[in-house]
């Protein structure tokens, strides 16, 4: 038999209040086995209270070939954005 | 893609870089740069896990628990270390087992100083001292590098890495306040392993070869003859602390230049130990190669009982 | 309390953990996968540093001077009180595996009633190690269902293994140490009373990883008493060379 251990992700939360991040990958031959192994790996140094593993070939990308049509339409809303609001001076907190 | 296509690819992605934007895994990239980074990342896991061996070589002996204690941190960190940088390889379109495939057959190279062996304890702290020494001023301008993955790897190998020449440091400097035999422990792990870090930063600068192309990358910051300059500065006031000499006659501070005048490095012997023929590279390559093979038999068990799981758990989710 | 048998009784605890900790310091870098090296390597670390708790009381204690290092490192053979399970050889993965989860069902079952003993100190070292051995028991008995369950190459092997290493899990409630004084006075934990949960837990899981049960006949003692396997010898010179070589050093 020839087959590798997965690629796994590996999102780990440092506190509570703040989000998952990407920490890395590593192998592993299930689930739980990549929980440990992240154990193991990204948190020797107390950084993480939560972890997440998903593996890799779940993850779908978007493809950099289409930034443009993707994310450069956002560039011109700019009424997005609080400061294309023109307001008077005298209102001091809005 | 027409050769002027590519060309204008390679010029918005050159640019790209000069701005200082990061290049992601999907992002569009020339094959000499996705080549020339699987060869270097992949080295430099090698490096790691290879590295693992000689400090390895110690750890049952290790004289304290304390050491004991800070010598398998240190050892497993390694280990992290050489995962962060294979996966980081890894988004580079190749597996991790082919890189150990090209480091096993002799073809990917390995920083040749692992190629020494580890005779004595004070070996520990030389290695701690010397040569993460001198591995830290060749990675912490890569945290800076194009690569995005290979960045962010070399962040967290360095904040890991900053402990690791201070336990070296700490465990010589006991030496040399201890015994004569201790002391003469450490001037003898020094003598043996000066030279081989001051090869650590490689060839010359006029005998370099991808040096101009490195730097445009930011692979490179500093050529090597600068970044050993470095070293050899920073180092030798560390060993007059220690009260022990470097094995360099010619070693003396040049007032004009601002730096310390050093002897010739023994290049032949550099290459010899490159070319494989150091004092330890079969032995170096017969234990990963053995490590991997014995351990066959368990990753081949660990896929077969997670595909018995999945089987399972489809089997039940149809019965439910 | 008797302050011999209180240091004797720590031993017979400390012991296992630096014995154990120092086979798996064998393996970094020698594991079947870097994941692997880096959860053996944790382990490890965790049972040094229960050692050096152990020690350092077991120093205090004494009350003569003695450091952990003159505990671990400057004893003679028949000296060290470790069961022979935790001595036995790393002679491959499954080996490894399966000395793990014997001796962390048992270790587990020990700390969670040592936590309770009236010996404050022992009460501490005992409620920090619980989480530690909480996870190896966990890491340990998940590697050996995925071996014994995994290919048929695997499920020979770990049997093998756990024929192999059944003649010393009895051992793990050998009385042999704990004075029956210490135990009176709540300070020691009464092993005898774990042995049923022990046989019920580990039968479970190997049940679970597809693997025969052995009959339990015949069990192997020894090492309670400083009497060792001869892995022993070896595995000392190498804990010991350091200090033999060069005597009264600090390092």
């Amino acid at each position: 038999m020839k087959k590798n251990w997965p690629l796994w992700e590996v999102f780990v939360r440092s506190k509570n209040g703040l989000e998952h991040r990407h920490f890395g990958s590593l192998r592993a031959a299930d689930a739980e086995m990549a929980l440990e192994n992240a154990r193991d790996v990204y948190t020797r140094r107390m950084e993480g209270i939560s972890i997440w593993v998903v593996e890799s070939k779940d993850i779908t990308a978007s493809n950099p070939e289409n930034n443009g049509e993707l994310f450069e339409p956002a560039q011109d809303k700019v009424y997005r954005h609080p400061t294309f609001y023109e307001l008077p001076d005298e209102l001091k907190h809005m | 893609m027409s050769e002027k296509e590519i060309k204008n690819l390679e010029e918005i992605f050159e640019a790209r870089i000069a701005r200082d934007e990061k290049i992601e895994p999907k992002d569009w990239m020339p094959e000499k740069y996705r080549k020339t980074h699987i060869r270097q990342i992949s080295q430099h896991a090698h490096s790691e896990i290879v590295g693992m061996l000689p400090e390895g070589n110690w750890i049952t002996r290790a004289p304290s628990l304390r050491r004991k204690a800070a010598l398998l941190a240190k050892v497993q960190d390694e280990a992290g270390h050489g995962l962060y940088l294979y996966s980081a390889c890894e988004t580079l379109g190749i597996s991790r087992e082919e890189m150990y495939e090209q480091l096993h057959t002799g073809k990917a190279k390995y920083s040749s100083i692992f190629n020494y062996p580890t005779l004595t304890w004070a070996d520990m702290g030389a290695i701690g001292w010397l040569v993460d020494g001198a591995a830290i001023i060749n990675q912490v301008p890569l945290c800076n590098t194009s690569y995005g993955p290979y960045a962010r790897a070399m962040i967290r190998v360095c904040k890991e890495e900053s402990f690791h020449q201070r336990q070296g440091f700490e465990s010589l400097l006991t030496l040399c306040k201890g015994t004569p035999d201790q002391k003469n422990m450490a001037q003898d792990a020094l003598n043996r392993w000066w030279w081989p870090s001051l090869m650590m930063f490689g060839p010359t600068d006029d005998e370099s070869t991808h040096t101009e192309q490195s730097m445009k990358w930011k692979l490179k910051r500093k050529t090597n003859d600068e970044l050993r300059q470095q070293f050899v500065d920073q180092t030798v006031p560390q060993a007059e602390i220690l009260g022990i000499t470097i094995p360099d006659p010619d070693l003396k501070w040049n007032e004009e230049r601002g730096h310390y005048d050093f002897g010739k490095i023994n290049w032949d012997e550099f290459w010899q130990v490159v070319k494989g023929h150091g004092p330890c590279n079969k032995q170096r390559i017969k234990d990963r190669v053995s490590a991997w093979e014995k351990g066959a038999w368990v990753r081949d068990a660990a896929i077969a009982y997670a595909e018995k799981q999945e089987k399972r758990n489809q089997e039940e989710r149809k019965a439910s | 309390m008797n302050k011999e048998s209180l240091y004797d009784y720590i031993l017979t605890i400390a012991d296992n953990c630096l014995i154990l900790g120092q086979r798996l310091g064998e393996l970094c870098g020698h594991g079947p996968s870097l994941e692997t090296d880096i959860a053996g390597t944790n382990i490890s670390l965790d049972l040094i540093g229960q050692t050096r708790s152990f020690y350092q009381y077991a120093a205090d204690i004494e009350g003569k001077g003695k450091t952990e290092d003159d505990i671990a490192f400057l004893r003679l053979e028949k000296d060290y009180k470790n069961c022979l399970l935790v001595e036995q050889p790393n002679d491959h993965f499954g080996y490894v595996i399966g000395r793990q989860y014997l001796w962390d069902t048992f270790y587990l079952l020990f700390l969670n009633e040592l936590q309770n003993s009236s010996d404050e100190t022992l009460s501490a070292i005992a409620k920090k190690g619980i989480k530690e051995v909480s996870y190896h028991r966990r890491f340990s008995g998940d590697w050996v269902k995925r071996l014994g369950d995994g290919s048929e190459e695997s499920h020979l092997k770990m049997q093998e293994v756990v024929n192999g290493l059944w003649p010393y899990v009895d051992e793990l409630f050998d009385m042999t140490g704990v004075s029956k004084e210490l135990i009176k006075q709540g300070i020691a934990v009464d092993l005898s009373k774990l042995r049923e949960t022990y046989f019920k837990q580990v039968s479970a899981l190997l049940e679970e990883a597809t693997l025969e049960v052995p009959e339990r006949k015949y069990f192997v003692y020894g090492g309670k008493k400083g009497v060792h396997s001869e892995y022993f010898g070896y595995l000392l010179s190498d804990l010991q060379y350091m200090q033999r070589t060069y005597p009264n050093m600090t390092w």
